[in-house]
């Protein structure tokens, strides 16, 4: 028993020597510094949460971890360190890879369907309800009994009834 | 009679938009340096490191530059398609090799086959930046002027070849 009980305890100083000797912090990777200078994070942050990533499109390169989304993500760092406007650097990246990399696109000739279709969809939309409302109330109005045959229906409506009656 | 058949044509036009819509690749983002200057670099070159290609050396004839790496998948796929090209004589073959480790590639084109007439390293993706390159690889057709004609998103196909590529090659040959 008291042989079985200091073997429990070799395995306890064994197991706590061990963790003190390989802490389990070391094991894990340490996070990379995001960046020296917070203030050009969050500019570079601040533009390319609008800009896609040219490989995951549904991303943005603010959240994209491809490695084309890195590169352009040091590319504006760079270019903020070069004290280049943000106009300039989101145009520095239309010349290369098209509005598309844009995801609030430009007005300009090719894309005034892209803004104005939903309200031209709308506005279409809306004429034809008009259009149709007015017609119906016209049909409804054009509909009227004359006196004979209102006085049809009463009696109908009322032979009905005494047939229920009975 | 107009009460069917306005569904119908309604029908009609949204089924027409979206099978266009099903033959389009989001892939295919086409490029905005399509007929303008092929942006200028100078590199060193990935069988002699101390010797630099500036892309103005290429000023007065066609060439093609591809960028690959010997991490692209893809890149497999198109190369036996170029050694065939650049044996043929038709037009010099570049290779940009793009964010790759020199030794690496230097085995990858031993094992495939190097249709370069020189490579040249881009090891930080610089120069791939400028070129807009967004996936390897990418083959770009420039002109005897320095213009871009022509971008070839994806692995050079033997369809892309014949149809597009290879008679934009003739014909900006014969231009002066």
């Amino acid at each position: 028993m008291m042989r079985q009980f200091s073997d429990v305890v070799k395995v306890t100083i064994f197991v706590f020597v061990l963790f003190s000797v390989f802490p389990l912090s070391t094991w894990a990777k340490e996070a990379i510094p995001v960046a020296e200078d917070p203030d050009i994070e969050k500019r570079m942050l601040a533009l390319t949460v609008d800009l896609r990533c040219l490989v995951c499109q549904n991303e943005s390169i603010a959240d994209s971890r491809a490695e084309f989304s890195n590169d352009i993500r040091r590319e504006i760092r760079e270019q903020i360190k070069d004290n280049k406007t943000d106009k300039e650097i989101v145009q520095f990246l239309v010349d290369r890879y098209g509005d598309f990399v844009l995801y609030n696109p430009p007005m300009k000739p090719t894309t005034i369907l892209l803004w104005f279709g939903p309200a031209i969809l709308f506005a279409i939309g809306l004429g034809s309800l008009i259009v149709y409302l007015k017609r119906r109330r016209l049909q409804i109005e054009d509909v009227s009994l004359s006196q004979e045959q209102l006085k049809e229906a009463e009696a109908l409506l009322n032979e009905d009834k005494k047939g229920k009656n009975v | 009679m107009m009460r069917y058949l306005m569904p119908l044509a309604i029908f009609m036009v949204l089924a027409v938009f979206l099978l266009v819509g099903l033959t389009l690749n989001p892939r295919q983002v086409p490029s905005p340096l399509i007929d303008k200057p092929a942006p200028k670099f100078q590199l060193n070159q990935l069988h002699e490191p101390d010797k630099i290609m500036s892309s103005e050396d290429n000023l007065g004839k066609v060439w093609m530059l591809n960028v690959w790496a010997s991490w692209c998948v893809a890149c497999r796929d198109e190369h036996p398609l170029l050694v065939q090209l650049a044996n043929s004589g038709i037009i010099p073959i570049y290779g940009l090799n793009y964010k790759d480790e020199r030794n690496t590639a230097l085995q990858w084109l031993k094992r495939y086959g190097d249709p370069y007439a020189i490579s040249i390293v881009d090891t930080d993706g610089k120069v791939g930046i400028n070129y807009g390159v967004y996936g390897v690889p990418e083959t770009y057709v420039i002109d005897k002027q320095g213009i871009i004609r022509h971008k070839q998103i994806g692995p050079v196909t033997v369809d892309s070849l014949e149809k597009t590529i290879l008679p934009l090659i003739k014909e900006l040959q014969k231009q002066a």
